[in-house]
């Protein structure tokens, strides 16, 4: 406690004091004039009085450095001198100054800002209790990794597993609230009673769901989201009791979720309710329409839950070989579910800005020993006046300190703004299904992060300069007070640091160009249809009204037929679902007159009307399409795609053969068609077999309508939403968009261009700053041998042969960047081949273009300083000596 | 100086407590006489160290300062002992007593553990 008291004064006594010098001044003064009234009256004379006094007194100036000693702290008060001391020097050199702190604060942006999206993403825990023993379950099969799992499945995972505490399921299907002004569209979840608690999530307002809720018996009742409950309740209490109106049957609202709370799987979801089992889906085991979630036991690995349910689907598959056949599980991490393919990506990207901040550093470093160099005069004149090594040490961590201040400063400010910057540019649909980047900012770890670099930094920052300070050199520096002989250790560890820069620049490019070529690939991957002025929008009937064929048909044609008509229309289709999308909506099927067993018989299923594949553009190989007619009184027909025929007919006819569903007993259909293959999955998957079968003859309540417009589609787009509600105002019209669009948004490409982007962003910066590297290598390089290139003028040197001479030193550094660069980017392409599509990690022309392009950025830099070798006037560089 | 002893490390402060204490509120020369005074003249004390004591005590909390006018109407800076210090200045005796307690059990084996 007294030693604290102590230092607080003494820190207070940093603080320039004049005053306080004053005071001891006074003092002591008072002091000697009464030791001098004592000794006069003593009998001494005035002048033996003030000696003797002074005598006792001992040294004033003494007294005065202990008592200032004590009154604030020596080594922090030196330290605040050197700052200041750096302060000047840098202030006398902005140019310098200005490029290392922003070379720093670049650097230090872009790494703390992806930084803070791998911590949303990767790092910060889930909101939930224990979130590291929460799996996700899927079934898996060849058409679909993962697949969902059907309810009686779940419920036998539910029933027969010994590794998990609890096990729930969950769908997000689109729901239709009814509100006064008609019904429209809203996100929802159907999930088992026991979800929330398996989550260990409890809602801020209200009760959970009861175990048992989700029975078909159980009254209907409804958890709000937090956001929903703001918007739409204005965030009031009295909202528990009230009814909603979902799908057409009234539930009660029993809670609210905290405002932390996501579950990415099935963001956006404003709605929570229970499964409430339904005749149809959830009751055949063959439809899959469910995840799974469960909470490990104690002490149970995943390995060993993943074992577990292996086994008991082996179990399932044996006891309902019809529906079940073929199908494993899988269980992973919830994190993983969670984060999924942008695990990957965010890793590449972090990888590239750390790769960034590299150079960016080493630059400075490779500065910082230019200055030292130059300096070395001054160092020799300092130490030669006694200061001691380490105070001229001191001086370095103290401009490295300014510097590494500012630069973190800097960096750190427009770190939280191009954050927050970079997550406006991620489309709101793709940013509603990553709701763990909501609260992405400079939270505590991110800004740890960015305080460990600048450690680092300035760790690296001092000791670069220090390690020239070697006392016999010091001296020699002084003694010959020259120029002459340009420090060849720093030309040697100066030159190193640019073939590291160049080489991480290559390795970037590499990766940018890869990433680009990759791009391009996906988006030019033959998708069989034309995508141009090809308008889409989901639409939904209440399934109260059209749970019938007939009634579903007639929604169909009623739509077709009215949208044709409308203004810049030229073709409508409607499909079960929209191509580009996900390998979903799968099915089995039996091939007839071929034994049922023994294949993995799963293809797409997509019910389309009969003009949908004219109206994307799809290219009939042989046969016929479906005729309107074609309903399910008429014989059942089929077309299937290339690879259903390469799959299931290989080297024989498809035509007029006969598949069935995986119904009991069979139901023939007829192959009257075979279309070339239309891209249904993810862009960067290989095209699954698929078969089209006329909606006619397989209505549903929920479908895609697709529209070929004559102009541009985007305005059509309302229209086409107003014409469907004009048909019965009950429908709901979802998600409406180009098809360009939404292939261009699609998750693979979206993740793949913004990946591109940024590396690409990284590798420019990258390029500019390791050719300003080079460049100031070569022009230091230059100013030290002005002598020497001036006596070589002298002899008789052309100015041909003196480009030469600093062409061939840049052409090294940058041969011998390139070369370990080239190497480098094999390593950076075997990291990123996760990410890449459709490209080698070792693409030849990629490499040699990137090799191309700074070898020519290489010889720019060195142009200007070689013709400046060039220009020497040798009298001119001689006499300077 | 003679055979006078110096003054050894850690008992400055506390003879400045103790003559504070004894005094009253008391500036520097005034202590420093006082001191050499009480010690029989035996001591030799270098005034000038005693002004860093006093700033560390002051700064510990023990003693506080005022500007007031000597006994000849003489500026001086007075010292004045606080409640903390008085604290102090009886832990410091203690420990001091205990300590050359110990010294002489040292330097007089007879007088050694009963």
């Amino acid at each position: 406690m007294k030693q604290l008291r102590a230092w607080i004064f003494r820190l207070a006594g940093i603080l320039p004091g004049e005053r306080r010098e004053r005071e001891l001044a006074d003092e002591i003064e008072s002091h000697l004039q009464m030791h001098i009234d004592d000794n006069l009256r003593a009998g001494m004379t005035p002048d033996q009085a003030r000696r003797v006094a002074m005598l006792k007194l001992g040294g004033v100036a003494a007294t005065a450095q202990a008592y200032r000693e004590r009154r604030g702290i020596p080594l922090v008060e030196n330290l605040l001198l050197d700052v200041r001391f750096a302060l000047r020097q840098l202030r006398k050199n902005p140019g310098f100054t200005a490029t290392a702190i922003l070379m720093l604060a670049l650097g230090l942006c872009a790494s703390v800002s992806i930084f803070a999206f791998v911590d949303a993403a990767l790092i910060k825990p889930l909101p939930y209790r224990n979130p590291e023993r929460l799996v996700g379950l899927f079934a898996k099969a060849p058409a679909c990794t993962p697949c969902n799992l059907s309810y009686l499945d779940y419920l036998d995972w539910k029933r027969l597993n010994k590794v998990f505490r609890s096990l729930e399921a969950y769908n997000h299907p689109l729901f239709m609230l009814s509100t006064p002004l008609g019904t429209e569209a809203a996100n929802g979840t159907r999930v088992s009673g026991g979800f929330f608690r398996t989550l260990g999530v409890l809602p801020v307002l209200g009760r959970d769901f009861y175990a048992g809720e989700d029975l078909p018996a159980a009254p209907r009742t409804v958890i709000l989201s937090y956001a929903v409950w703001q918007k739409r309740y204005r965030g009031k209490p009295d909202v528990i009791g009230q009814t909603v109106t979902l799908n057409g049957e009234l539930h009660t609202v029993i809670g609210v979720l905290p405002r932390e709370f996501h579950f990415a799987p099935a963001e956006p979801s404003d709605y929570w309710t229970t499964l409430h089992p339904a005749p149809g889906c959830d009751l055949h085991r063959g439809c899959h329409g469910m995840f799974g979630i469960a909470r490990l036991k104690d002490g149970v690995s995943v390995s060993t839950a993943l074992a577990d349910v292996v086994l008991i689907a082996q179990q399932l598959e044996k006891q309902y070989p019809d529906s079940n056949h073929g199908f494993s599980a899988m269980a992973v991490p919830l994190t993983e579910a969670v984060v999924g393919n942008l695990r990957a990506v965010l890793l590449v990207l972090l990888s590239g800005a750390g790769l960034l901040l590299l150079i960016a550093t080493v630059n400075i470093a490779s500065l910082l020993l230019v200055r030292s160099e130059s300096r070395r005069r001054e160092m020799a004149v300092r130490s030669s006046l006694g200061a001691s090594r380490a105070r001229l040490i001191r001086q370095f961590v103290a401009e490295a300190l300014v510097l590494v201040a500012a630069g973190g400063a800097i960096g750190l400010t427009s770190a939280g703004w191009v954050m927050q910057l970079l997550k406006k540019l991620i489309p709101p649909n793709r940013l509603d299904g990553m709701p763990f980047l909501h609260d992405l900012g400079l939270n505590l770890r991110v800004v740890l992060f960015a305080a460990a670099i600048s450690l680092l930094a300035a760790l690296l920052f001092s000791l670069t300069p220090a390690l020239r300070l070697r006392l016999p050199e010091m001296r020699a520096g002084l003694a010959e007070g020259s120029r002459g002989s340009a420090g060849t250790t720093w030309r040697n560890l100066g030159s190193k640091l640019v073939i590291l820069e160049l080489a991480t620049a290559v390795a970037l490019l590499a990766g940018a160009g890869l990433l680009g070529q990759s791009l391009y690939r996906l988006l030019h991957v033959e998708i069989g249809l034309r995508p141009d002025r090809l308008a889409s929008v989901y639409v939904m009937a209440p399934a109260s009204r059209y749970s019938l064929v007939r009634q579903c048909v007639a929604l169909e044609r009623r739509i077709v037929s009215d949208i044709a008509n409308l203004p810049g229309v030229k073709s409508v289709g409607i499909t079960s679902a929209l191509p580009v999308r996900s390998n979903d909506q799968g099915t089995w099927i039996r091939v007839m007159g071929k034994p049922r067993l023994g294949d993995h018989n799963d293809v797409l299923d997509r019910d389309v009307s009969s003009g949908y594949l004219a109206t994307i553009g799809a290219r009939l190989l042989r046969g016929r399409y479906f005729t309107d007619a074609e309903d399910s009184s008429k014989p059942h027909v089929v077309i299937v795609n290339q690879a259903m025929a390469k799959r299931f007919f290989p080297g024989e006819d498809p035509l007029g053969k006969q598949i069935s569903f995986s119904s009991d007993p069979p139901v023939p259909m007829e192959i009257v068609g075979l279309v070339e293959d239309i891209k249904e999955g993810p862009l960067d998957i290989a095209t699954f077999p698929a078969m089209y079968v006329p909606f006619n003859q397989n209505a549903d309540n929920g479908f895609a309508v697709v529209v070929r417009t004559s102009v541009d589609g985007e305005s059509l787009l309302s229209t086409l939403a107003g014409a469907i509600h004009a048909i019965d105002p009950g429908v709901v019209t979802e998600g409406g968009m180009m098809m360009t669009a939404r292939i261009g948004d699609s998750q693979s490409a979206y993740l793949h261009r913004s990946t591109a982007w940024l590396v690409g962003g990284f590798a420019a910066l990258a390029l500019l700053l390791s050719v300003v590297g080079l460049y100031s290598v070569v022009a230091y390089s230059v100013g030290q041998r002005t002598r020497e290139i001036g006596v070589r003028m002298a002899l008789g040197a052309e100015p041909g042969a003196v480009y030469r001479l600093i062409l061939k030193e840049a052409g090294w550094l940058t041969a011998g960047g390139i070369v370990l660069g080239l190497a480098g980017s094999l390593a950076v392409g075997a990291l990123m081949r996760g990410v890449l599509f459709g490209v080698n990690s070792w693409d030849m022309p990629t490499l040699a273009a990137v090799a191309g392009v700074l070898g020519v950025a290489a010889l720019l830099a060195c142009y200007i300083p070689a013709r400046r070798a060039a220009s020497v006037n040798p009298v001119e560089a001689l006499r300077a000596e | 100086m003679g055979d006078k002893a110096d003054v050894w490390q850690g008992t400055l402060a506390l003879m400045t407590l103790k003559t504070i204490e004894a005094m009253g509120p008391l500036h520097g020369y005034g202590i420093a006489r006082r001191i050499e005074q009480t010690s029989g003249n035996l001591l030799s004390l270098n005034y000038g160290t005693l002004y860093p004591a006093l700033l560390r005590l002051e700064q510990e909390g023990s003693i506080v300062s005022e500007w007031g006018l000597s006994e000849n109407n003489r500026k001086a800076k007075f010292y004045k002992l606080t409640r903390a210090g008085r604290k102090q200045l009886q832990k410091e005796t203690r420990d001091w007593e205990q300590t050359t307690a110990i010294l002489a059990r040292f330097l007089d084996p007879s007088k050694g553990p009963a």
